[in-house]
């Protein structure tokens, strides 16, 4: 394989290196296979949307926890939430905690409204819902975009994941960018051919060892690893050390281990703002969609919790690795906190476990990769390709073009992480999560009511991008000065720090609501809604709403 | 083709739906009141309290929502029952 070179030189660990491999191949096979699972022989080949971009909307309740905590609870999670507990404490990583807390509640009330009227119209993505439920191309493209646009760099984001898996191995220090990537490139290869063959069946079957693998990763770590470094509260006074001790580029400590009272509105405002974004994102409306009956998805969100509580133990791993004095330093000798986990586990554990471990990690970014790319070309096809140029487009046609754009999107991703900086990726996924929460007063609120005007949540979601985006653009890293250094700003005209993306959905709520009221009261055309009362507590054995292609066009913006 | 305006459930007992509502906000609102679990004291094995309290919630939501799931989904069976007869449940 290719051998360290200069300053950060690591060798290659052959062991490590041969489990991931394996695991790789395994789960390569499982992707493949996927493709004729739980299906008839009439649908083979993934003719229709629903079947290749929803797994024939069959799942049940174990595939479907397997499948979402694989989609939700991302590789780029599992090393970014570690790293920031390393970097500087509580407030930048563990609000994770809380946030995947409050997440199922949300999940429980919203979802099943959105399955329900999802069943009944066929509706495959976000947008097709805002589409049918306001009758205005205008705003559903708006939707459409903005999940795409969020998507990209969380695709990115999960080939960041897998690069710090594969630098702690000791591959990708090769003198050119391709021999560089090539470990890289060929994993995304692999993985584009099973998810065009398969759809979402490959990473739901992936999903199962996925998952398994990394908890047994993470609860021999968090048995094992505080036994050989003086127990929690070691730890957790080695974290206090380094955390109070003063960052001399700002003179203030470097982080905190407990929040103090100053940063009490950023800790609450990131939990709330990304748990309420992260049902807005159409790899997560995927997961749901593709479950078989309303219910389905409450009964999941009683146990998904069960990962929110790994994650917070993997979230100490941050902690234990600082008194474990673990060095994550990257081939060009650079300090790079993601790879905090990795060479926790490729220090502390002989090497055919570091190699489970980081395999687990490495095929924890395939899955939501592979959902997330799904996702992005059924709302590419269904309301760009569709709405706007085919509005004839058969099933099969769709379907095609799905498999294609998933390709193209995943390509995109690679591109990204290979020709651009790191920190791209990661100030366009901080963007991302603000731009997606603007969806949500159109996709909440209509599943509850019809009062919002369309051109009022339009102008509302454009409000919030500008402001959200104008924002983060503002925030200055003090070390480094360079924009969108972080996602908390002060709200407008007071100095109470808070997560960007709240204050921008405020003022979306907000512009919405008055604009509402006035457009109402200057009777501005509205939008027909096709969907009706009753489709919002529509459940499996009820027949669907046979879709009048003919009528369409017509009750679209006029 | 179907008609749409056939109700898929029957009227709702509001009941269960204001229970379910208040665990809800509960289950939201109370993970989010940070200057409750803002503090080291009392540790458990060595974590701060911070730490181990956001966890327990974890558990605690799990509870609640299992409540609410049994609550609306024996009305939700109820109501389908009363337009469609009564059905073998899964």
């Amino acid at each position: 394989m290719i051998a360290a070179a200069a300053s950060g030189a690591r060798p290659v660990n052959g062991v490590a290196l041969t489990v991931v491999i394996i695991i790789f191949v395994i789960v390569a096979i499982m992707g493949f296979v996927a493709a004729r699972w739980r299906i008839t022989p009439e649908e083979r080949g993934m003719r229709t949307l629903d079947q290749w971009g929803l797994g024939g909307r069959g799942f049940g309740s174990w595939i479907t926890w397997f499948l979402l905590g694989g989609d939700l609870y991302t590789a780029y999670t599992f090393i970014a939430v570690p790293a920031a507990m390393w970097s500087t404490g509580a407030v930048s990583g563990f609000f994770a905690v809380p946030y995947t807390v409050i997440l199922y509640p949300i999940v429980f009330l919203l979802m099943a409204r959105l399955w329900s009227v999802s069943h009944r119209h066929g509706y495959v993505t976000p947008a097709d819902f805002v589409g049918g439920r306001y009758g205005s191309k205008t705003l559903s493209t708006a939707i459409a975009v903005t999940g795409i646009v969020a998507t990209m760099p969380y695709i990115a984001l999960q080939l960041v994941g897998i690069k710090a898996v594969l630098t702690v191995l000791g591959l990708g220090s090769g003198a050119n960018v391709f021999t560089q990537d090539l470990p890289l490139i060929i994993a995304f290869v692999v993985l584009a051919a099973y998810t065009y063959t398969a759809g979402l069946r490959a990473p739901a079957a992936i999903a199962v060892v996925k998952d398994l693998l990394i908890y047994i990763a993470v609860i021999v770590a968090i048995i094992w690893l505080p036994t050989q470094f003086g127990g929690w509260d070691g730890i957790f006074k080695a974290a206090t050390t380094k955390m109070t001790a003063t960052n001399p580029a700002t003179n203030l400590p470097v982080g905190s281990v407990i929040p103090g009272a100053a940063s009490f509105n950023a800790y609450w405002t990131l939990a709330l703002g990304s748990a309420m974004a992260l049902f807005m994102y159409p790899h997560s409306v995927t997961g749901v969609l593709s479950t078989k009956s309303r219910n389905t998805i409450r009964r999941n969100a009683v146990v998904l919790p069960i990962y929110s509580l790994m994650l917070g133990f993997l979230a100490l791993l941050g902690y234990v690795a600082i008194k474990a004095g673990t060095k994550p330093i990257g081939f060009d000798g650079v300090v790079n906190p993601q790879l905090v986990v990795p060479q926790l586990f490729i220090d502390n554990f002989p090497s055919w476990f570091a190699g489970v471990a980081l395999a687990a990690i490495a095929v924890g970014a395939l899955v939501p990769a592979a959902i997330m790319s799904i996702a992005a070309s059924n709302l590419f096809t269904r309301n760009i390709y569709r709405d706007l140029f085919k509005p004839n487009a058969t099933e099969g046609d769709q379907a095609k073009v799905s498999k294609f754009v998933s390709l193209v999107v995943k390509f995109g991703a690679l591109l990204f992480v290979i020709l651009m900086d790191q920190s791209a990726a990661i100030n366009m996924q901080l963007l991302g999560g603000v731009w997606i929460l603007q969806t949500f007063p159109a996709i909440v609120a209509g599943l509850y009511t019809r009062w919002f005007h369309r051109w009022a949540l339009l102008i509302g979601w454009a409000a919030g991008i500008l402001y959200g985006t104008v924002a983060a653009y503002n925030v200055v890293n003090p070390v480094t000065h360079a924009h969108f250094g972080g996602s908390i700003a002060p709200i407008p005209f007071t100095n109470v720090p808070v997560y960007i993306a709240v204050t921008a959905f405020v003022i979306n709520a907000l512009v919405s609501i008055i604009l509402t009221v006035i457009f109402r009261a200057a009777k501005v055309p509205d939008g027909w809604d096709r969907t009706t009362h009753s489709d919002y507590g529509a459940d499996e054995g009820d027949p669907r709403v046979v879709e009048v292609l003919e009528p369409y066009e017509p009750t679209l913006d006029r | 083709m179907s008609s749409p305006e056939v109700p898929t459930r029957g009227p709702a007992r509001p009941l269960p739906y204001v229970i379910s509502g208040i665990l809800l906000v509960i289950a939201i609102v109370v993970p989010l009141i940070v200057p409750i679990y803002a503090r080291s004291e009392p540790t458990l094995a060595g974590i701060p309290f911070f730490y181990w309290y956001q966890m327990l919630w974890v558990l605690i939501d799990a509870g609640l929502l299992w409540i609410c799931y049994g609550l609306i989904s024996r009305e939700d069976r109820r109501r389908r029952a009363a337009v469609r007869g009564p059905e073998v449940d899964e």
